[in-house]
């Protein structure tokens, strides 16, 4: 169960930041999320986040690209109408494939660029007109945020982050029907 | 860190080429068995016809072929395509009728042609290959500091190392190519360019203002000479930056690389048609040197790779880590996959229009050389695709040695699908003199790139870029 009241902790460095990361996880406190102006490198690894498996989903994604390419051109140049197109062998695709081979490049290439980024804006919930989730708009310029949720714990937790650096240290009751 | 070449590895080398050059010695022994075009009758008639491959080593099978009849109308049929291996490309010269007269060689003298060229073109092929292995690295090299790569300065010292077999493999190069002369060549027979002689060849009369004897070895000293002297300023400027107190001799490496690279992409074009697509010389490609350039490109950084795990393996580049061997096994797949792209690009362009002078060149590949020549697109390209995507796997030292082996042996067969159909035809083979000379080159690479490692420390001292790439992360 998620908690009602939340602590969020500012900073204006995203060194301090990593090195708070590091104490609060320390500490086995659970982070529930960071929010930060730019791609902060190893802040993903600091907080014990999973690696991404998008990658795997874009391979397989290409695979089935190549296999749309070679079915479809298959049933059409082969199957359907064999036709003698300035004598280019159509008896079998395996004697016409290199007249192929570009089409199916572009549809791997396709189909797993575009699933994938597809994936990715499913999985990220992302799309128009949704909500922004912004704790604080300072967070897009240039602070950051480190989101931790309070059990019975609060007093403790703001006086461990006092002494990581936190500029700003607000206690927030979470309204339950902003997720 | 000091490398001192250990025993086990001199001897394992010398063994290698004392092997080496008894394969290539029965190599010669063997194919200089057919004097005379009544030896080859001989072997044609007691040859199984199904089994080319094994031909030349089997020169008295008994065995009699019960499809012998239809066997020899292949045969007659495939001396058309081997004779444009031989510069007579069969369209052409009936365009040509008074020249037609000229192009009559029986059956049999062909194939005593192909049983000489034989041990020859073996030779070539593995020389031309660990010696595009060196030139490859030294490319590589002069990349790393035209660009002030970050990550590679570790590795500098490998690669120097590696380069040190440009001078004697070049040269190794050039000496066969000199003593083989029409056994590789075609072209260097005078009597292709003599309009008074039976073997006239117009075509290669009109190429002559490039493809002669003379050129031919001036040009290849001037390209070697270039790469040597790049290659041994290169050497000189690093190691005094090791001892110097400013940064003036890494200054001075940086716009030599610089100045190396453009003369490097136009010798190695210019050497690729000279030392390779010269041996087809009715044949003609524009993409000829980039490909020639990725093949040679990918085989150096995969050495590069081996000899950096093995190094590390030894305890004795403690300095490198995962994350290097990561780039390197990026570039083994990237470049990889250039290399097929340069490779079908010049097979698709060619097989779409299908231009009769033209398309001879795969037409003898595919017919003859199905095995090898599809063979090498997989290892090349599938192999290294599949087994390399994966960024984990990438960093296993043992998963990059197993994609770099089955790399240098694709590259390998890369550059004898470019030489041997010309010489050979159909009379080829992998056996012993093609392995003899891979061993005895390969003996010679491994004497020469690890004497010269053990010349300098392992670690280039003042690189700028040298704390940089010790703390490479990726």
């Amino acid at each position: 169960m998620e908690a009602s009241k939340v602590i969020h902790a500012i900073y204006t460095d995203d060194d301090v930041l990593m090195s708070a990361v590091k104490k609060v996880k320390a500490e086995k406190h659970h982070i529930e999320e960071i929010y930060t102006p730019f791609p902060v490198h190893g802040l993903d690894k600091a907080m014990g986040l999973e690696p991404t498996r998008i990658a795997i989903t874009a391979f397989m994604y290409g695979c089935v690209g190549l296999t749309v390419a070679i079915t479809m051109m298959n049933f059409i140049m082969i199957k359907d109408w064999p036709q003698d197109i300035g004598g280019k062998p159509s008896f079998s695709y395996l004697e016409n494939m290199p007249a192929f081979v570009p089409i199916m490049f572009e549809l791997t290439v396709f189909f797993a660029a575009h699933l994938m980024v597809i994936t990715f804006y499913l999985r990220s919930r992302m799309w128009p007109f949704k909500k922004a989730e912004n704790p604080d708009p300072r967070t897009t310029d240039d602070h950051f945020l480190m989101e931790i949720a309070v059990h019975d714990n609060e007093d403790e937790l703001i006086s461990l982050l006092k002494g990581t650096g936190a500029v700003e240290i607000n206690s927030i009751d979470k309204d339950e029907d902003a997720h | 860190m000091e490398y001192k070449i250990s025993n086990r590895l001199r001897t394992g080398a010398i063994i290698l080429i004392a092997l080496g050059i008894l394969g290539v010695g029965y190599g010669f022994w063997d194919s200089h068995h057919y004097k005379t075009v009544d030896d080859v009758k001989e072997l044609l008639a007691s040859e199984h016809h199904g089994g080319h491959e094994e031909e030349a080593n089997n020169e008295h099978g008994t065995e009699m072929s019960h499809g012998e009849a239809s066997e020899h109308v292949k045969e007659s049929y495939n001396e058309e395509h081997a004779e444009t291996s031989h510069g007579d490309e069969h369209e052409e010269s009936a365009s040509h009728g008074d020249e037609v007269e000229g192009h009559e060689m029986s059956h049999e003298e062909h194939v005593l042609h192909q049983i000489h060229n034989r041990p020859w073109s073996a030779l070539y092929v593995a020389a031309f290959f660990f010696f595009m292995i060196a030139l490859g690295v030294l490319a590589f090299y002069a990349i790393q500091y035209a660009a002030q790569a970050g990550w590679s300065p570790v590795l500098f010292r490998v690669m120097e190392g590696i380069t040190a077999y440009v001078l004697p493999g070049g040269l190794i190069v050039l000496a066969i190519a000199y003593l083989a002369g029409d056994h590789i060549f075609v072209w260097m027979n005078p009597d292709m360019v003599d309009p008074n002689s039976s073997h006239y060849d117009a075509l290669v009369a009109g190429k002559k203002g490039w493809l002669n004897k003379t050129g031919f070895i001036i040009r290849g000293l001037i390209f070697l000479g270039g790469w040597v002297a790049y290659r041994m300023i290169s050497r000189r400027l690093s190691l005094a930056q090791d001892k110097s107190d400013d940064n003036k001799n890494f200054k001075k490496l940086f716009r030599w690389s610089a100045a190396f690279l453009v003369f490097y992409i136009y010798t190695e074009s210019m050497m690729s048609w000279d030392w390779i697509m010269s041996v087809d010389p009715h044949w003609f490609s524009t993409l000829f040197g980039w490909y020639v350039f990725a093949s040679m490109f990918v085989s150096g950084i995969t050495v590069i790779a081996l000899i950096s795990i093995y190094l590390k393996s030894k305890g004795l580049l403690e300095f490198v880590n995962d994350s290097h061997l990561h780039d390197l096994a990026k570039f083994m797949f990237g470049i990889s996959i250039f290399w097929t792209y340069l490779w079908f690009s010049q097979f698709m362009l060619i097989w779409y229009s299908n231009i009769p002078e033209e398309v001879t060149y795969f037409v003898t590949r595919i017919e003859d050389y199905k095995l090898t020549f599809f063979g090498m697109v997989a290892m090349n390209f599938i192999f290294p695709l599949l087994l390399l995507m994966n960024s984990d796997y990438k960093r296993i030292p043992w998963f990059v040695v197993m994609a770099g082996v089955v790399i240098l042996c694709g590259h390998y067969l890369d550059i004898f699908n470019m030489i041997m159909p010309a010489t050979v035809g159909d009379r080829w083979s992998i056996g012993i003199p093609e392995v003899g000379a891979i061993c005895l080159f390969a003996g010679l690479f491994m004497l020469f790139v690890f004497t010269a490692l053990s010349k300098a420390p392992l670690l280039a001292k003042r690189n700028p870029f040298i704390k940089e790439s010790e703390h490479f992360h990726y």
